[in-house]
């Protein structure tokens, strides 16, 4: 199951042409406000037609402007999560969810109690929307959306609205989302710390094009996204499993270059994870330290050396087959003569890993 | 009721039920369908059409009910038309009276129809369609259970309208006893004769509780409709 997307769009004040593939896992289109992250998402869902190209869904065109194909939104059976949730006022939450499932001809994927299990609504069946909390509603517009045997769901901006403990609660659920069921997510977001967390392929989108593409570790670490993400949000993200948890509260995790002690994760031992690692909070040491507080000690080579607009260099390592970014001055980068090719020793403070910037995988 | 009241008067009070009841029920769909137009839909003359619309609330009632005679009368372009075809005669009939007070009522109705469907969120029906539904399964299913108390309060005006409709009326089909007399028709030609005073009175006593009922009667379905049906 996959999507394919090659459309142009020409207005007045911008102009669009976006051209990229969503495999399996989570897509997530990234960038600022007004890059055209909801054009696309709102063109894929049919609430937009684009002046040419080409959107389809394993080989089946929703779109073709050559060959007059535009499947209207409800013959293009895609699920479709708004930022603002949208769930029908007038309508319970248990008739909110099954509303899609009377206009599927598909067999039902998931049914209604799979579904209130994975997204923990079970108890809000009988409600109305306006009574449930900002994430009860959003897990409810996820849940709706399932329901209505999508190919393909769209989550536009879905945690935008909620505050930072109402995104802490869902994160986990759409996790399970990518990983548990087999349906490919298109994820529109501004948020860094959401892309980490969830997204398999990133498409970083900068004024209408495509700025960068790839799978979502490569395309993290890549020391060239700093100018997409900023110098305090560009991090790379690591695949760990989880080891074993202390009983001071750490929890030890196998990365490919060695092991990580992070302050105490859900995850049960065995489970993979993934761990965002900001490249600020990461120093660099030519000799091993010794009397140092922190407890991540890592060996890593200098693979690239990317001077920023002020006195930051951002390195990328290569930390066994994964890749860390780690931004120090220009002046400690001369001091320590670093180049490409040098073994150092990477430092990361555990308590620096925020538990939002671990995720499964 | 018909103990106090006379016979005449009763004729008259049923009569303008049955007018208006059947004025507002028939020209409701027309009244949603157009207000739902102005509302959503975008197509030339649709200044046209809503001035149209509003014609009667502007006008002069006879001036109204004048022109029906010219075009629904029965050499009138219409009503020779619907005479021939189907063997319908409006003018001086009662039939007629129910398109004067519907046609004097649709402006109402259509104003407060339209405000409802202006305040429906057109991204609930966007993501209405993105579950599946077409176009008419998203206006059953969602559009219009969310208008029901605009709908309602719609067509009480209209109801209260079409009751209390004079003008259009007694120039387009008289004021016939028993055939075109409605209320207040009726209350103008007990007032026209010596005596007529306590009939008149019965019957602009009954307006009044009728009017009052209406009222009443779309405020307490309204509440119901919208405490299902709230916004957020």
């Amino acid at each position: 199951m996959s999507l394919s997307v090659d459309i142009q769009q020409q207005t007045a004040h911008f102009s669009l042409q976006v051209a990229f593939d969503a495999p399996a896992g989570v897509t997530a289109l990234f960038g600022r406000s007004g890059t055209g992250k909801t054009t696309v998402i709102n063109a894929v869902a049919g609430l937009m037609t684009p002046d040419r190209g080409r959107i389809a869904l394993n080989d089946t065109p929703l779109f073709d402007s050559e060959r007059g194909v535009n499947l209207p939104p409800h013959r293009r059976a895609l699920g479709y999560v708004f930022q603002d949730s949208r769930l029908f006022p007038h309508l319970s939450v248990r008739r909110n969810l099954t509303y899609g499932q009377r206009f599927s001809s598909q067999r039902p994927g998931a049914t209604l109690a799979e579904v209130c299990a994975l997204l923990g609504i079970a108890d809000l069946l009988d409600r109305a929307p306006d009574s449930l909390s900002g994430g009860e509603r959003q897990r409810v517009a996820i849940g709706r959306a399932l329901l209505s045997c999508p190919k393909m769901l769209l989550m536009d901006e879905p945690l935008a609205s909620l505050d930072t403990a109402r995104k802490a609660e869902i994160l986990p659920y759409l996790e399970r989302l990518r990983d548990n069921t087999d349906i490919p997510i298109l994820y529109v977001s501004h948020s860094v710390a959401e892309v980490a967390r969830l997204a398999t392929t990133v498409v970083v989108l900068e004024a209408g094009r495509v700025a960068r593409y790839g799978p979502a570790e490569r395309v993290l670490s890549d020391p060239e996204i700093v100018r997409q993400l900023g110098v305090r949000e560009a991090g790379a993200i690591l695949p760990a499993t989880v080891a074993k948890h202390h009983d001071d509260g750490l929890s030890e995790l196998t990365i490919s270059g060695g092991r990580l002690f992070l302050p105490g994760t859900d995850a049960a031992p065995g489970q993979r994870t993934r761990v965002r690692i900001l490249a600020q909070d990461v120093i660099l040491s030519l000799d091993r330290p010794e009397g140092l507080s922190a407890l991540n000690i890592l060996p890593v080579t200098v693979m690239t050396l990317r001077d920023g607009s002020g006195p930051g260099v951002i390195v990328q390592l290569a930390c066994g087959d994964d890749r860390l970014l780690a931004r120090i001055t220009r002046r400690s980068a001369d001091r320590m003569k670093l180049s490409v090719g040098d073994t150092v020793h990477a430092v990361i403070k555990s308590v620096s890993i925020s538990p939002v910037d671990i995720g499964t995988s | 009721m018909s103990a106090w009241l006379g016979p005449d008067e009763w004729q008259a009070v049923a009569l303008s039920l049955r007018v208006s009841v059947l004025a507002t029920l028939l020209s409701l769909p027309l009244g949603i369908l157009t207000a739902y137009a102005l509302a959503r839909w975008s197509f030339r003359g649709k200044q046209v059409l809503n001035g149209l619309v509003h014609l009667p609330l502007v006008l002069p009632p006879v001036v109204t009910g004048y022109i029906l005679l010219l075009t629904f009368g029965r050499r009138g372009l219409i009503g020779g038309w619907l005479e021939d075809t189907f063997g319908l005669v409006l003018a001086f009939r009662w039939t007629g009276a129910v398109l004067a007070a519907a046609i004097m009522a649709f402006p109402l109705m259509v104003r407060a129809i339209r405000l409802a469907v202006e305040a429906v969120d057109p991204k609930l029906e966007d993501a209405a369609a993105t579950l599946g539904a077409s176009g008419p399964w998203v206006f059953a299913t969602i559009t219009l259970p969310l208008i029901l108390p605009g709908i309602i309060a719609g067509a009480v005006l209209a109801f209260a309208k079409a009751m209390g409709e004079f003008g259009a009326t007694i120039t387009f089909v008289s004021n016939i006893p028993g055939e075109t007399q409605t209320l207040p028709s009726a209350v103008y030609a007990f007032l026209q004769v010596p005596g007529g005073e306590a009939s008149a009175m019965r019957l602009v006593v009954l307006s009044v509780i009728i009017a009052l009922a209406a009222v009443l009667a779309s405020e307490l379905l309204a509440r119901r409709v919208t405490s299902r049906t709230s916004r957020r």
